[in-house]
Parts: C-alpha cells; structure tokens; sequence
C-alpha cells in the first residue's frame, strides 16, 4: 500500500492541532467540531491499520522511512508491528472517547489543541522505529500533560503538574543519556551512526557489562513512567488533579509509553541485561502488584483508588514482560490495552460522579445504585473487568501473564495471584461504599446517566466484552511480534530457563475425544 | 439429538440478553415467565441431548463440539463438552433451575427490580451450565466466576439493606481466595503437562510426579471449598442468606455450591493419582460436615439452619469424594438438589407468608396455615433426615458405606453428624409448623422490632401457585430419587452405571452384604431416634436448652477470622497506605525535591553579578591551576 498510513495517523492529530490553533478563540463551536473529527479520522485509519495487517508477519508492517537529520543518521521512521498495533488502537479510542465524555467547560480551544498534540505524540511514540525520533515524541507527551493538568485540573493542580513534570523528565534524562551512549558507543565499534532501532538492537558492540548500565539508564526513564514501585507516587496526585480526560489518557495511554519503552526499547536493545536484571524487575513488580492494591484499600478518594489500582495492574504488565515467555508477554501487551480500557471507563464513570455530586470522597457517597441504577451497572461491569472477572477483557491478559509467568518464575506467580484476591477487596469495598445502602441527602436525587453519556460508555462497554469472549483476533496478531521477541531474547541474552513446553497436538487422538 | 447441546447455553443466553434490553419494558410479571421460559427451554435441550446420549454405547457417550477458539496460545476453545457426568449436572440445573424460576415469579412478585432479579438469575444459568459443560479447566472457571459473580450481585440485590451489601462483597471475596488455589491449580497442571483442556490433562497425567498430582489436588480443593463452603472458608455461605430465598435454594443450595463437588469428580482421574490428597479432601468433608451440623443445631433463623445443613451435607459430598465415592457424592448431590431446594422453597413461602420473618422461635403450627407448605416441606424433611425410603437415606447410605469402607473413624463422625442432621432437621419443623404460633414479643431480644406493632396471625396466608406448584414437585422427587440408584444389584445401580465411563474407576473395598445391611440399619434406627428424641424436647413447654452460644455463633470461627485477619489486615493496609507511601516513599521524593531546591538557593549566592566577585573567582582558579602544574612539574 503506498498511502502513507502510519504517516497520516500521527500527522493528522497534528495537522488539527495547529488547525485549532490558528482558530479565533470564539469559535468554540468549530474548535469542538475540529476535535472530534480529527480523533475519529485517526480511529478510521487505525481501523484500516488493524484491518490490513499482516497477521503471519511478525515484522514491522507499513514502514515509512524519511531522512531526517542526516548529519546525524536520524530518520523519520515508522512501522507497527503486533505490539505497538494495539497500543496505537487503543489511543485511537480512547482519545475521541475522552474529548466527546469528558471535554472542557471552559477554554475549548486551548484544551482541544493540547489534546490533539498529545495524541498526535503519544502515536508517534509508538510508531517510531528511530530512536531519537521516539525520545522527541516521548518528551513533547509532558507538555500537553502538563498544561491539562495544571490549566484544567482541580485544587491541587499546580503541585500535581510540576511534580508530574519534574518527575518524569528526571527519568527522561536517564533515558537521553543512555540513548546517546549507545548511538554513539555503537558508532565507535562500527563507524556507523545509526538512531535505528533494528539496526541497534542487532548490534554486537556493546559489552554485556556496559550494555547493563544502559539497560537501568533506559528502564529507570521507563520505569517512572509505568509507574514502578516505588517510583510511583507522582501517579496518585497526577491523577487525582488531572481533568476526566486528562485522566482518562493519562492512565490509558500514557502510562503504557513505559510499559511499552521496557518491552520495545530496554529488552529488544540489551536483551542479556534484561536476562540478567529480570529477578529484580519481576521483584518490583510484584511489590507493586501487591503493594499498589494494598494501598489502594485505605484511599479514601476515588479517584486516588483508581490511581492506586493502576499502580497494582501495570504490575501485572511487567511481570509478563520479564517473565521472557510466550505466553507472558503476550499477556503484557494484552493487560496494556484491558487496563487502558477499564481504568479510562472507571475515569470516566468517577468523572461523572464527581460532576453530579461535586466530590469524589467515598464517605460522602453512597447508595447511588438507587438514584442511577444504569450508571451502576456500567460502574459494575467495568469494575468486573477491572478484578479480572472471566468473559470480560481483564482476564485474558492476567491468566497469561500468570500462567506464563509461573512456567519460568514460579514463586513471583504465586505471590502475584494474590493480587487477583485483593483487586475484588478493594474494588468492590469501594462500589459498596459508594453504590449500595440507603442514599441520603444529594445522593438521593442523583441524576443518572443520560443517553449521551451512554453512547460514549458503549464502545468501551462493547470492547470490555468483546475482547473477553473472543480475543483470539487480537492474540493473532500480538503472537508472531511477541514469540520473535522472546527468540531474539533467548538467542541474545543466554535465557537458560527452559520455556513453556507448547501445548503439542494430542499424541494419542481418542483417548477422550 | 445432540445437536440440541447448543441450545443448553444458547437459551438462556438469550433470555439474559432479552431480559437486559427489554426487561423494564416487560415488567411484572413477564420478564419472570420470559426467563423461565428461557431456563425451561434449557431444561428441554438437555433432556433432547441426553436422549442422544443414551442412544451411544458406554464408550461413546463423550462428544465435544467446539464453538470457536478462545486462547490459542493455550490451546483452549470454546467448547460443549457433553458427557454422562456433564448432563447429568446439566439436568439438574435446568430442572431445579426452571422450578425456582417459576417459584420466583410469585416471590419477587411487586419487587421494585423484579425484572432485574432474573437478568441475574438468567445469567447465573448460563454460567453455570458453563460451567458444567465446558471441556477445560479454563473454560470451566470462567463459568465458575461467573457464577460467583453472580451470586454476588443475588446476595446484594437488597442493596440498600447494609448486611446484605456487606455479605454480597464477603462472598466474591471469600471465593477469591479459593479462585487463587484453582488458578495456581491451572498454571501448575499447564506447566507439568501443558493443556488444559480434560482429554489432554488426563490421558498426560500419568507423567506427573505424585508430589505434583498432590498439590494440584490440593490446589483444586482449595478452589472448591472456597466455592462449596467447607471449612475453613465457609463463612461466606451463611451470611449469604442475605439474598432473597429463591436465590438461596437456586444458588445456595441446589446448584452453585456443588460446584465444588463436580470439580473434583470432573478430576477424578487426577484425584486417583494422589491418595494422600483424597485423605485430605475426606477429612476436609467429614469434619466440615460435623462442625456446620452442630452448629446448625443452635440457630433460630429459619434459612440460617438450611445454609449450616447445607454446609454439612457439602461435607458429606467431599467425604464420599474423598473416599473415592464419586457416585455417591453426585447421587447425594442430585437428592439433596431436590430436598434442599423444596426446604429453602418451602422456608421462602413461610417467609412470603408472615412478612419476612425468618426468626423460628416465633413461628409455630404453621402446618395448618400453610398446608400445601407444611406438607411438602415435612417431606423435604424426612428425606434431609435419611429418613427410609426417601431420596435422601438412599444417597447417605452410600457415603456411608464408602466411609467405612476408608476408616471406621470417618464412618463414626459420618453417623455422628446423620443423626445431628435428623436432631436439627426435626427440631426446625417442630419449631415452625407444629404447636402453637409463638407471638412475637415473646422473646425480649427482638422486643425493639416494628413488625411487633401489628398482629399478623390472622393474614398469615398460604403462597400462590407459582410457588406451591415447584414445591409440590420437588417433593414428589425429594420422595422417589432415590430409585436411581438403589444397593441390591448391579441392575439397580442406574446412575452408576450410567456415570462410570465419565468417572476414573476406583477400586473399592468389597462389602459383604451382611454388613451392607447392618450399615443401612444402624443410621435408619438412630435417626429415628433422633426425630423422637427431638418431638420430645422441642415440644416440651419450657423451650430451649439445648443451644449453646458457643455453636450459635458457629464456634466462633468468624469472630476468630476478624480478630485475626481483618483488623490486623487493616492496620497494615492503613500503615503501607499512610506511612509507608506518603511518608517514606513520598516523602523521599518531596525530600529530593526540597534538597534541589535548597542547594540551588545557596548556589544562587554564588552569581551574585558583581564582577570583583568573578574576578577574585578567577584568580584564585589561576593560582590553583598554577600551583597544580607546579606540583606536577615539580620532581
């Protein structure tokens, strides 16, 4: 196909946001009409995307290659492969979701461009087959985030923001650093200076000694991000200020740029020291897992639970990820988009709590199932998906991350699973604080949800149980990237462990049929 | 006609969808005869299957058909499995389903949610029924999730009733932790023989080591008493009575909670392989049946005796279970179906019929209120009691057996617990449906209650056809059951027949017949001594004795557990969450933070932008490079 589609996806959001930008602040109207089309032109060409893909290539599809700065060997290079094809499908959702349910109420124009760049970066982050070409896309992420936090957000925004910025940009540089010495490290033993992903990954002049290093410079950026424990305490606060939709993207996309760097960036590049550190980051992982939910029980902000509860997922994530199987990582990348869909609905459902009622503290709430038995419902299902309820989305990516994580790391599995007991604790702690009882006062009348409140829920609501009963569409296509992975992993980074014995065809046929 | 396999699913799957688009338009009463409809429908499919089956020879009575592919990497698909043992589960669950779905219709009836009801009871058929009939482990669990989803939502559905939105979050959680054993269960059998799907488990499960086998048993067990409430997560099961009653008989009783014991004669071929792990599941069973009869004999709550009995009479499954008794535990569980569904049925319409009292102590010579309830709920009791030759002596008597068969020891406490069984049972209907009606305000606990306002004696009121007629049936099965599977020949022994190529055959100790019989008389006389015994006591005028607070509060397990685990738990959860995050954690971040921002306030003295300043600076960074080169030039 010679249309550039890759291209188009993450220039449209931008094309649209310098669009917006020129328009006259009073055209509300127009800004909102700009908005909407432009993320659901993105979701149409996404939709192509995932259509057109290659289910038996386990390569990079649709790649567009540009020269960029020569002197410096970067190029605009893109491509999708099964891992970052979801994770471009679910920004594709979850933006127009978030711009039509949860869009400003003031300052439309400002709001609506941030918006678009956001998109448009956090797509070029996981498009981008060039290095440096990612590290832009990754670093212009924190200035939307930040103005949506800081400009739209609520009483203690400012502190949210900047700690936010701060932050993660102290992890970026970690990551600028450990990317310089590899380009240019790589170029001392060859003569070529290359910002190419492949071309580095398959490089062999790192020494497994200083590739180590880099491997932490490149995680502990990416680390921040996820967040990991216990670099996670940027998470709740960011969370909690950010407007719905800053939420919504923030927990949704956002957080999977780190998960996403670790999968593509620290173990395709330095696979031996992903090998070797993986005890410790499973280690993390797992505290996180528990940790996070542990935690989570004691909030007494909704939102902060909700924040927490993505603390304790993301978990799930790399645990998969270093777990080096199959099935573990595949798992990984499933558990990033079900996260990105349940935490953005249950954004979304706080969100219009918080709207109706003014306070997203638990105590003040309670018996809303009463007043707005469809707003619990849909509260409910999401919730379901979010404990990892079999048949709804959340499940099939923690069965795999713990059944391919058991194979090779046993006991990380089993402190894991407990996580799968205490996700019911705190979640439906909370929707009996909020939901069930007699209402009382505002709680009483509380207004239920409207049709167009509705129509934005349904598509995630379709997604949540879609992908539960019959994911094999998106396991397709996740497989072949993800097994190539696993391979380069095990080639590069001496992997003893034995992996996951397939499940061969039955030698005896007929023994139960 | 094993097409119709299919529809088992399919119907109430559809029913559920209807009932969720539709229902508030439908109403009250449709939207009940829509999703019986729907569950009776079910029940016709399966009997259509079953004909199917039983047009195959032995070997062949185990077809899969596959609907599509679910998890490929782990070979897992969507699929129906049906087998003797799956339809025989499946029949029951429609049949027992059906009638508590028409019996629904009269209970719920003027409920503010009556539509909503069966959307819950539509879907919880349908995971049920996957959960029966799904051919992997995989597939099964996400029917055994469903159902205790399910079951959350029925147990809660009086959400504005706090004790019952408390004991709906209690249930899912408690079967968390069960759920955590059957996952690591999975992952363990997965690792070791890498399927999950039953063929392929068990034609590989020779390859197992026996420690493997045994923890994957254990793990399994750990699963099922969380789901079939045995010690020691059985917490749940009482409080669940929270629910309205239908669900208490559907879910409670009847269906879900066995779920348990069909897992673990679904792995018999597993099971078989570890013997240590079936001693561990008897004596699991035994002693959980023995704890919940004791305590069953000191509750005054009409529903909490029947949750506490059902507790006890899981026990007896998991006992024959655990003694390598699969044909009993399925023949107890399809009797106590039917007998304890009709008592929960039997204990709604009393419920239904005085207003939503549940306390015994003031209830009384109901029998003649409440006939067709009184006369069918009688039967129910005779044959929970084991009482010849209803349903329930027949299947007891071969757990019984089976138990001696193991260790006199299990026997002794099996017996033990039979005759308790009888003692609570008797005690419970001499207490609501003979003697004289106790009024209320009799007993000074509940003297504070407003239903004391009124006097209700005279619109006590029997319940309407759509509940007496299920009641009706049930006891007619609760009295016949038992032929299914009677002792005197190999001919007789039709369930067995009928499940043994779905079962892993287990080489029982032969019983002489002698014994046989002496085994079969020895609980018959003492349970009617029991019942005698119990006439006389409960009948006495001067009340009770015989229950002390230490079994009314069920030994005190949940007051254990709270101390134990909650307020603990809470603590850490509140210290990780106050201390450790904001302060540590956190506050090492702020700390850096401020550090930065103080060091950066002293550097700032530094550009102080008088150029003497920069000049002195610079001076002195000559005289030390200067100094330095000397140094270094020197010798």
């Amino acid at each position: 196909m010679n249309f550039p589609l890759l291209s188009a996806i993450v220039l449209v959001p931008a094309l649209a946001a310098l669009a917006v930008a020129v328009l006259p602040r009073s055209r509300d109207d127009v800004v909102r009409v700009v908005g909407v089309v432009a993320t659901l032109a993105v979701l149409a060409l996404t939709v192509v995307l995932v259509v057109e893909f290659d289910t038996a290539d386990a390569g990079f599809q649709f790649v567009s290659r540009h020269r960029w700065i020569n002197d410096f060997g970067i190029d605009w290079a893109l491509g999708v492969d099964g891992i970052s094809l979801w994770l471009v499908a679910l920004t594709a959702v979850l933006f127009p979701i978030a711009l039509l349910g949860a869009g400003p109420t003031r300052d439309v124009k400002s709001f609506t461009a941030w918006i678009l760049v956001l998109e448009a970066a956090c797509l070029g982050s996981f498009l981008a087959l060039d290095l440096f070409l990612f590290f832009v896309c990754f670093e212009i992420v924190l200035v939307p985030m930040y103005f949506l936090i800081a400009g739209w957000g609520y009483e203690n925004r400012v502190y949210a923001a900047l700690k936010f910025f701060i932050y993660t940009l102290a992890g970026s540089a970690f990551l600028l650093v450990g990317m310089l010495s590899l380009v240019f490290l790589h170029r001392a033993a060859t003569g070529d200076l290359t910002f190419d992903l492949a071309t580095l990954g398959e490089s062999t002049a790192i020494a497994a000694s200083t590739g180590r290093w880099l491997f932490l410079a490149f995680t502990i950026a990416f680390a921040v991000k996820v967040p990991l424990f216990p670099l996670h305490t940027w998470l709740p606060d960011a969370h909690t200020e950010a407007p719905t939709a800053g939420s919504v993207i923030l927990a949704g996309v956002m957080l999977k740029l780190g998960t996403y760097g670790i999968l593509r960036f620290s173990v395709f590049l330095f696979p031996k020291a992903a090998v070797d550190l993986a005890p410790l980051l499973l280690t993390l992982a797992v505290i996180g897992m528990v940790y996070g939910a542990i935690v989570a029980t004691m909030q007494a902000d909704l939102k902060r639970l909700v924040a927490y509860s993505s603390v304790a997922h993301l978990g799930f994530i790399v645990l998969g990820t270093f777990a080096f199987t199959s099935q573990g990582m595949t798992g990984g990348v499933v558990q990033m988009v079900n996260h990105g869909l349940s935490t953005g609905a249950l954004f979304l459902l706080v969100g219009m709590i918080y709207q109706r009622r003014h306070t997203r503290q638990i105590a003040e709430l309670g018996g809303l199932q009463k007043p707005a038995p469809v707003l619990a419902a849909v509260f409910l299902v999401v919730m379901l998906s979010s404990i990892g309820v079999p048949a709804l989305n959340g499940f099939v990516g923690e069965f795999l991350v713990l059944a391919g994580t058991f194979v090779t790391h046993r006991w990380w599995a089993v402190v894991g699973v407990s996580a799968v007991i205490l996700a019911a604790l705190y979640l439906l702690w909370a929707y009996q604080r909020v939901f069930h009882g007699e209402p009382e006062g505002d709680n009483a009348t509380m207004r239920d949800m409207d049709w167009r409140e509705g129509l934005v829920m349904a598509p995630l609501l379709v997604l949540i149980v879609g992908l539960g009963v019959y994911p094999k569409p998106m396991l397709d296509r996740i497989e072949p990237s993800v097994a190539r992975l696993v391979q380069h992993v095990q080639d590069r980074g001496d992997l003893k462990t034995p992996t996951v014995e397939a499940p061969q065809p039955d030698p005896a046929p007929g023994a139960e049929p | 006609m094993l097409d119709a396999a299919v529809l088992i699913p399919a119907l109430p799957l559809t029913g559920f969808v209807i009932l969720v688009v539709l229902g508030r338009r439908l109403g009250d009463p449709v939207a009940g005869w829509v999703a019986t409809a729907a569950v009776g429908g079910s029940f016709l499919a399966t009997l259509a299957t079953w004909q199917g089956l039983l047009e195959r020879e032995g070997e062949h009575r185990s077809v899969t058909t596959t609907l599509f592919s679910w998890i490929p990497s782990l070979n897992v698909d969507v699929a129906i499995l049906v087998d003797p043992l799956s339809i025989t589960m499946a029949l029951f669950v429609t049949g027992v389903g059906t009638l508590i779905h028409l019996y629904a219709i009269g209970y719920m009836r003027g409920d503010r949610r009556f539509p909503t009801f069966f959307v819950y009871l539509n879907l919880f058929v349908l995971a049920m029924l996957t959960l029966v009939l799904a051919d992997s482990y995989l597939v099964m669990f996400v029917g055994w999730e469903g159902v205790g989803a399910c079951s959350y939502l029925l147990i809660s559905f009086w959400f504005e009733r706090n004790s019952a939105a408390v004991a709906g979050k209690k249930a899912f959680v408690t079967n968390r932790i069960g759920d955590a054993g059957l996952l690591l269960a999975m992952f363990l059998l997965f690792g070791g023989v890498g399927s999950l799907t039953y063929g392929e488990v068990f034609s590989r499960a020779g390859g197992l080591t026996t420690t493997t086998a045994t923890a994957v048993v254990l793990l399994l067990l750990v699963g099922a008493c969380g789901k079939s409430a045995q010690l020691p997560l059985f917490v749940w099961l009482p409080d669940a009575m929270e629910g309205p009653t239908p669900v208490s008989a559907l879910i409670h009783a009847a269906t879900m909670v066995t779920a348990g014991v069909y897992l673990m004669a679904r792995s018999s071929p597993l099971l078989e392989l570890a013997p240590d792990a079936m001693t561990v599941i008897a004596i699991v069973g035994v002693a959980t049946a023995f704890f919940a009869a004791t305590v069953a004999c000191a509750q005054d709550d009409i529903k909490r005796v029947l949750a506490y009995s059902t507790i006890s009479q899981l026990g007896f499954m998991f006992l024959a279970i655990g003694t390598g008794a699969y044909v009993a535990a399925l023949f107890h569980m399809i009797t106590h179906a039917f007998f304890k569904a009709l008592l929960f049925l039997g204990a709604g319409s009393v419920i239904h019929g005085l207003h939503h009292e549940q306390d015994m102590k003031r209830m009384g010579g109901l029998r003649r209120l409440m006939p067709i309830t009184g006369a069918t709920f009688i039967i129910g009791w005779l044959a929970i009691a084991g009482v010849p030759p209803f349903a329930g002596f027949w299947s007891k008597d071969e757990i019984l057996l089976a138990a001696w068969n193991k260790s006199p020891v299990l026997w002794a406490v099996g017996l033990v617990t039979a005759v308790m069984t009888a003692y609570y049972m008797s005690r419970q209907v001499y207490l609501v449906f003979f003697g004289d009606r106790r009024r209320a305000g009799v007993d000074e606990a509940h003297a504070g209650d407003d239903d004391d306002a009124h006097d209700e004696a005279h619109d006590v009121h029997e319940s309407p056809a759509t509940m007496w007629v299920p009641l009706v049936v049930l006891a007619g099965l609760s009295m016949v059951a038992g032929v299914m599977n009677l002792p005197f020949s190999h001919r007789f022994l039709v369930l067995e027949r009928w499940l043994e190529p779905a079962l892993a055959p287990h080489e029982a100790a032969h019983t002489a017949t002698g014994t046989k019989i002496g085994l079969a008389i020895v609980p018959a006389v003492l349970v009617v001594l029991a019942i005698l015994f119990a006439r006389r006591w409960i009948t006495r005028p001067s009340g009770d004795g015989l229950e002390p607070a230490f079994l009314r509060r069920a030994w005190g397990i949940d007051a254990l557990y709270a101390a134990v685990i909650d307020s603990p738990g809470r603590a850490f959860a509140a210290w990780s969450a106050f201390v450790v995050d904001r302060r540590v954690i956190d506050g090492a971040v702020n700390g850096v933070g401020a550090a930065v921002r103080e060091g950066g306030g002293r550097l700032r003295a530094v550009q102080t932008g008088y150029v003497r300043n920069y000049a002195l600076g610079i001076s002195f960074g000559v005289v030390a490079l200067l100094g330095w080169m000397l140094f270094r030039a020197g010798p």
